[in-house]
Parts: C-alpha cells; sequence; structure tokens
C-alpha cells in the first residue's frame, strides 16, 4: 500500500531511460532493420518477384520492345506470270521480311485475305508488268498495307518498296547498261549506325529496362511496405513507442536500396550472359547515377505512401506514375519525334534522364562530365521529391 | 486513493474535442480526470469516441480544442515522455504477424532500449502462457493467444500507465474472465490500467467508470455509486409474445421506458406507478403467456440505458 502513496512523479521518472538509450534517434535503427530483413527474407514471395522479375524482364522485354518488322504476311496477285514478275516476287520472299502466304487471282480476294487477318500487306502486279518495263523503262505495281497495326503497317510497306526500288535499279543496270537515256543514281547511301552498328533495337532497350527495374524495386516496394503497415495497423504501434519516424522510415527505404543495387548487379550479369553486352563506360558512373536515381524514386514512393491509405490506391497511384515516366522516358519511342508539349512534359519524368544517361554510357561510353545536366536533373528530383515526402508526412502527423 | 493531490492524475482531459472531417464530432469538450492505481473503464457502444480518446492520449492524434494531459505530461509538447511511459493495445491486433511470438517482444523489448529478461517478472505469469508457442508465428496464435502477447508487448518495458482499446472485444468469455483477472494483478504491480469496453457486464471489473455515449460523458464514477443513484423502479419481464411486449409496454402510461436485455425486457417505472401485479395484469389481457414481472436492482447497462434517455431528451 507504500506504493500507493508516492507521489506519481517519482515513480514516473522519464529521463530513466533518456540516460541510457535514445530510442529516438538512431540507436534503434538497428534493431528496426533486423526486423524487416527478418521480414523480407521470410517473405518467400517478394523474394521470388525480386529474382524472377528481373530476369524474365531482361530475357523477354528486349526481344519485344523491338520495332523491326519481321514475317510480314503477304498476298500477292500476279496479274503478269512473266519471268520478271515471279522473279521480282521471289526477290522479295527472299528478303526475309514477308512471307508468302497467298496469291490470289484479284484484288478483292486479296482484300479478303486482310480482312481475316491472313495477310498484312497486299501486292498487285499488272498486266503487262513484263512489257512495260521492257518498252517504257516504267511499270506500276499497287502495294496495299492494313495499318491497323501502324507501325507494322507503315514499315512493312516501306520494306516492299525499298525491295522494289532495288529491283528497278537491278532491272535497269541488267537491262540497260550502255543505254545513256537511263541515269543511274549517281549515288549510294551507305549508313553507319555508331554505338549500334546493327540497329538492335535490344541494345538500347536493356539499359532502359535495367532502370526501370531498379525504379520499381527500390521506388515503389518500400513505399507499399509502408503502406501495408498502415494497412494492418502495426504502424500505429510503433507510432506508440519513442522511436523516431526517420528511423523508421531509413529502415524501410535501406533494405530496398540495397537489394535494388543486388539485383541491379545481376542484371548487369544476366545482360552479359544471355547477350553478351557490357558497358563501354564506367560501371562506376551508372552506379553514382543509380544511386541518385534511387533516391528520387523511393522519395516518389514515399509521397504515395503518406498520401494512400491502403495498398490498392498506392499500387494505383503508382501504376499512374510508371506508365507515364515510362511513356515520357524515351524507352520505346524517341521523345524528338512527339508533339512539342509532350517534349516538354518529358522533362517531368525522371526516368528520362536515367535512361538517357544510361544508354550513353552503357552504349556510348560517356563520361560524368558529358552527362552532368542529367546528373543535376536527377539530384533536382531526388531533392523535390524527398522534401515534399518530408513535408507531408508531417502534415498528416 | 488517498493521499494523492489534485495535480498528480494520471489522465486530465479539460475540454477536449475532435472532429473529423466533415463534420463528424467524435468527442464534445469532454472532461476526464483518472487517478493512478486503478482499473478505469471507458463504457459506451461502438462509435461513442472511446478510440479516439485513446488515440489522442496515446499521442496519435492531435485533439482539436482543450488540453490533456497523461501522467502530468502534455500530448502536445510532452510526447515523447508519455510515448515512453505507456504501453498501448490497439483494439485490432497489431504485431508482427510474420515475426514469431519471441521476435515480436524481443523488437518492441528493444525499441523501447530494454531486454525481455529486465522486465521479465512483470509479464512472466501473462507470457508463461504462450512461452510454449514461442518460435510460432503471431498470425499463426489463437485470438486469445494474440491477445496475451499484445499484452505482454504492452508491458514489456514496464509502462506507468497501459491503456487497452476494447482488448475483450471478440475474446470468449472464458478468456474475458481470464484478461480481467490479468488486469486485477497488474493493478497490484501499480500500474493504472485505463481500458474501454463495449460489454457493460465488465464496468462492475473496473474501480471506476466513465459512460460515454456521442462523444460526451454521461457520468463519472464507481460502478457502484451509478448503480445507487439509479432512481426508477425497475422490473424484468418474460413474455412467450417476445415481439409484442415492447409495444405493449409502451402503450402504458406508467412505463417510462422499456428496452430488450439478454432473454428478458427491462422496463422502468417512475415512482412505483405500477405494481408488477398489476402490469401482469395488463400484459395478460393483451394477451401474453408464460408471463413473468420481477422486480430487480439495476445494473450499469440499465444506468447507461436510463442515462442515454435523459441525454437525448435534453
Amino acid at each position: 500500500m507504500n506504493k500507493r502513496n508516492k507521489n506519481i512523479k517519482d515513480i514516473v521518472n522519464p529521463n530513466q531511460l533518456l540516460s541510457r538509450f535514445n530510442p529516438r534517434g538512431f540507436g534503434a535503427l538497428k534493431f528496426l532493420l533486423e526486423k524487416e530483413f527478418k521480414q523480407i527474407l521470410r517473405n518467400k514471395f517478394l523474394i521470388r518477384v525480386i529474382i524472377f522479375l528481373p530476369l524474365i524482364a531482361l530475357s523477354l522485354l528486349p526481344m519485344v520492345a523491338n520495332f523491326e518488322i519481321k514475317n510480314n504476311n503477304l498476298a500477292v496477285i500476279d496479274n503478269d506470270h512473266s519471268p520478271s514478275s515471279s522473279l521480282f516476287i521471289r526477290k522479295i520472299v527472299s528478303s526475309g521480311h514477308f512471307h508468302l502466304v497467298s496469291v490470289r487471282q484479284n484484288y478483292n480476294d486479296a482484300l479478303n485475305d486482310i480482312e481475316q487477318d491472313r495477310a498484312d500487306v497486299i501486292l498487285e502486279i499488272p498486266a503487262f508488268f513484263e512489257k512495260d518495263l521492257m518498252t517504257t523503262y516504267s511499270a506500276q505495281v499497287n502495294v496495299t498495307a492494313n495499318a491497323v497495326n501502324a507501325v507494322k503497317g507503315a514499315l512493312g510497306s516501306g520494306y516492299l518498296m525499298q525491295i522494289i526500288h532495288n529491283f528497278s535499279n537491278d532491272l535497269r543496270s541488267r537491262f540497260m547498261a550502255g543505254n545513256s537515256k537511263i541515269q543511274t543514281p549517281a549515288f549510294e547511301i551507305v549508313p553507319r549506325y555508331d554505338f549500334n552498328p546493327y540497329l538492335e533495337y535490344k541494345f538500347s532497350m536493356i539499359p532502359a529496362i535495367i532502370m526501370m527495374i531498379l525504379g520499381m524495386i527500390s521506388g515503389f516496394l518500400p513505399a507499399l511496405n509502408i503502406v501495408g503497415e498502415k494497412e494492418k495497423g502495426t504502424i500505429e504501434q510503433m507510432n506508440v513507442t519513442p522511436v523516431g519516424r526517420f528511423p523508421v522510415i531509413l529502415s524501410k527505404l535501406i533494405p530496398y536500396w540495397i537489394i535494388g543495387f543486388i539485383v541491379l548487379t545481376i542484371c548487369f550479369i544476366v545482360v552479359w550472359i544471355i547477350y553478351d553486352m557490357v558497358s563501354v563506360g564506367g560501371y562506376l558512373e551508372i552506379y553514382l547515377f543509380a544511386t541518385v536515381f534511387v533516391l528520387a524514386f523511393s522519395g516518389l514512393g514515399l509521397i504515395i505512401s503518406n498520401y494512400a491509405n491502403t495498398i490498392q490506391q498506392a499500387m494505383y497511384l503508382m501504376f499512374f506514375f510508371v506508365i507515364n515516366f515510362i511513356f515520357l522516358s524515351g524507352l520505346y519511342t524517341p521523345i524528338s519525334s512527339t508533339p512539342e508539349w509532350v517534349q516538354t512534359m518529358s522533362l517531368f519524368s525522371p526516368l528520362r534522364y536515367m535512361i538517357e544517361a544510361l544508354r550513353s554510357i552503357y552504349l556510348k561510353g560517356s563520361h560524368f562530365g558529358d552527362l552532368w545536366t542529367k546528373f543535376a536533373a536527377l539530384v533536382g528530383f531526388a531533392v523535390f521529391f524527398n522534401l515534399w515526402a518530408i513535408l507531408s508526412y508531417r502534415k498528416k502527423a | 486513493m488517498t493521499n494523492i493531490q489534485e495535480s498528480e492524475w494520471a489522465v486530465k482531459c479539460e475540454k477536449l474535442s475532435k472532429t473529423y472531417k466533415p463534420d463528424i464530432q467524435a468527442l464534445k469538450n469532454i472532461d476526464l480526470k483518472v487517478s493512478p492505481h486503478q482499473i478505469f473503464g471507458i463504457i459506451g457502444p461502438d462509435g461513442a469516441g472511446k478510440t479516439t480518446l485513446f488515440r489522442i492520449l496515446t499521442t496519435l492524434i492531435l485533439a482539436d480544442e482543450g488540453k490533456a494531459e497523461v501522467m502530468g505530461c502534455d500530448v502536445v509538447t510532452e510526447y515523447e515522455k508519455i510515448r515512453r511511459n505507456i504501453g498501448y493495445m490497439p483494439g485490432r491486433f497489431s504485431l508482427y504477424q510474420d515475426l514469431t511470438v519471441e521476435e515480436n517482444l524481443k523488437f518492441f523489448a528493444s525499441v523501447f532500449g530494454t531486454t525481455i529478461e529486465e522486465n521479465y517478472d512483470l509479464i512472466k505469469s501473462i507470457y508463461q502462457q504462450i512461452e510454449p508457442f514461442k518460435n510460432r508465428r503471431a498470425g499463426q496464435l489463437s485470438g486469445g493467444m494474440k491477445q496475451k502477447l499484445a499484452l505482454s508487448c504492452a508491458l514489456i518495458h514496464k509502462p506507468k500507465l497501459l491503456i487497452l482499446d476494447e482488448p475483450t472485444t471478440g475474446v470468449d468469455p472464458v478468456s474475458r474472465k481470464e484478461f480481467w483477472e490479468m488486469l486485477r494483478q497488474l493493478k497490484e504491480e501499480g500500474i493504472t490500467i485505463l481500458v474501454s469496453t463495449a460489454y457493460m457486464d465488465e464496468a462492475s471489473l473496473c474501480d471506476a467508470i466513465a459512460l460515454i455515449l456521442d462523444g460526451e460523458f454521461l457520468k463519472i464514477d464507481t460502478p457502484e455509486n451509478i448503480v445507487r443513484q439509479f432512481e426508477p423502479t425497475l422490473y424484468s419481464i418474460r413474455s412467450l409474445q417476445r415481439s409484442k411486449l415492447l409495444t405493449d409496454l409502451r402503450g402504458l402510461p406508467a412505463i417510462d421506458s422499456c428496452y430488450a436485455f439478454g432473454e428478458s425486457t427491462h422496463a422502468t417505472v417512475i415512482h412505483n406507478q405500477i405494481s408488477p401485479e398489476a402490469l401482469k395484469k395488463y400484459l395478460s389481457e393483451k394477451g401474453h403467456t408464460d408471463l413473468e414481472v420481477v422486480p430487480i436492482a439495476p445494473t450499469v447497462e440499465d444506468c447507461f440505458m436510463e442515462l442515454s434517455k435523459q441525454m437525448h431528451q435534453n
């Protein structure tokens, strides 16, 4: 009963704990990190996703994200049936870009092939094709392409035009040699593609895909983790402890930063094994850029985690940002060919700077000095996002 | 509760208000004083404002108006001191389900800068019951065991004040009884316990209670005093025609109020205006069979019904 007579201030000595250990500081970070790692390592599903997502993305996406049009299905209407017309058709098929799927008697039948999705391009060779060629030195062919898939249609007919052009050049030189009336082209264009000599799309896609993966792991997984704790109510139990917010948030970020860089390294190794592709520039620069990029993305993730109350909301917001960042980043299509206002919008995609920088380093071997503007932009994003995250966190607390 | 001076309250609230957007007033100007070393119950139905009050006291949210002190520390300016010295068990199980029993306990000990060993004696009697399962993940525990783990975690840093938000909601009657037994032991250790519940029958297990409804306190007193202050006469009525009973009772002017109470129906009568016999006669004329009308002593729930009726009349 003596206990009851004590003044409560004697019993409560708030400084008693303070002297030994300051949980508001970063002393608690060790325990928090220990807990996070335990949870992550125990989450079999997450580990699998972290490992398999980059592997599948890297082995599948570069093959898919490719604008080279192969295997165009071709329907042919040969009204001439001459040696020249059959040579012409053979030439087209042997280019590798076209599959001859049908030979029709009239244009309507061929058009039907397009409607039934059997053919992508129609080539109609008129009667007297050979005769016209021989007598007037010119002949007309009719090319019709299915443009439901605009890229495929345009490129398909483009390839076909090119083959026709080559064919007519061939014919000219073969039949008209010495005929001064016909002009052969005065010069021939032989393009040289720097840094990617065979114009392989995958070489410019891979660095971009790697950055996308890094952004997702280091930016969005910690945010989802925080929102998850909000949803489960466990964050509340943490908030009544003396542990400060900075250690709590850092304990969420650090594990995913580490995982992100491990995955980044794995990606480089995978790319080297599968595609025999190594960076022309320095890896040190890549990691430096990646660090700032990761900071920016985790800042964005934190902002989202501050505003979202459920994982569903957070996922949807992230989906929105990722889709827009990707399409504005120049990952699939060159920014310079978009309308001007879209080009302005693309300045707000951190992914753009990162992808441009990584492509330059990886393919061109650019140095930091060449890329400092992009680096500065990324630093700007990192500062902006993290400041916003801190401010919005205070407001909600 | 002698010798404790006015200023030494475990919890002191003055004119505390909290409004949620758009216009839900969860707490309306409430005043509360809780003396240390007792079990203090906040009793009221869901949505009365119990959790809001606790979230303010545990420094999780800020009140719009008013002042609150926990063990003499202001909830706004001295929240760090409060967090060090209270144990909070939210209404929903909020420990890490993917960590084991032992890991949870260890973790919460470490974030408070202490160890399990240091305060083992305090949680011993509770923790021993779940210790055989210490390597099991918290998510795989039964409801009763989860609750014991949550209580152990809330106690591991030897708090001076334990705040429990509806700890017995959704818990079976045997575990509920056990739980209140644990609370009584903790009180003996000198810990002040602030507990909320929607179960009126748990009121008598508290040293003092505050009845809360719609963000306002109806009454703050000991359960005994609250029951003693109940003025009207109370009858417990049973009939085979239960569904009809309430309508028939309400048709009688002598009946002040009536409400279902478990298996039976309780009716209050002002100043003995009608005797049990007369009431029985009236009801049998209305066609009720197997009638039973017994005058009974009021419980806290009857007091709550009476007080809430008075509040609505005002």
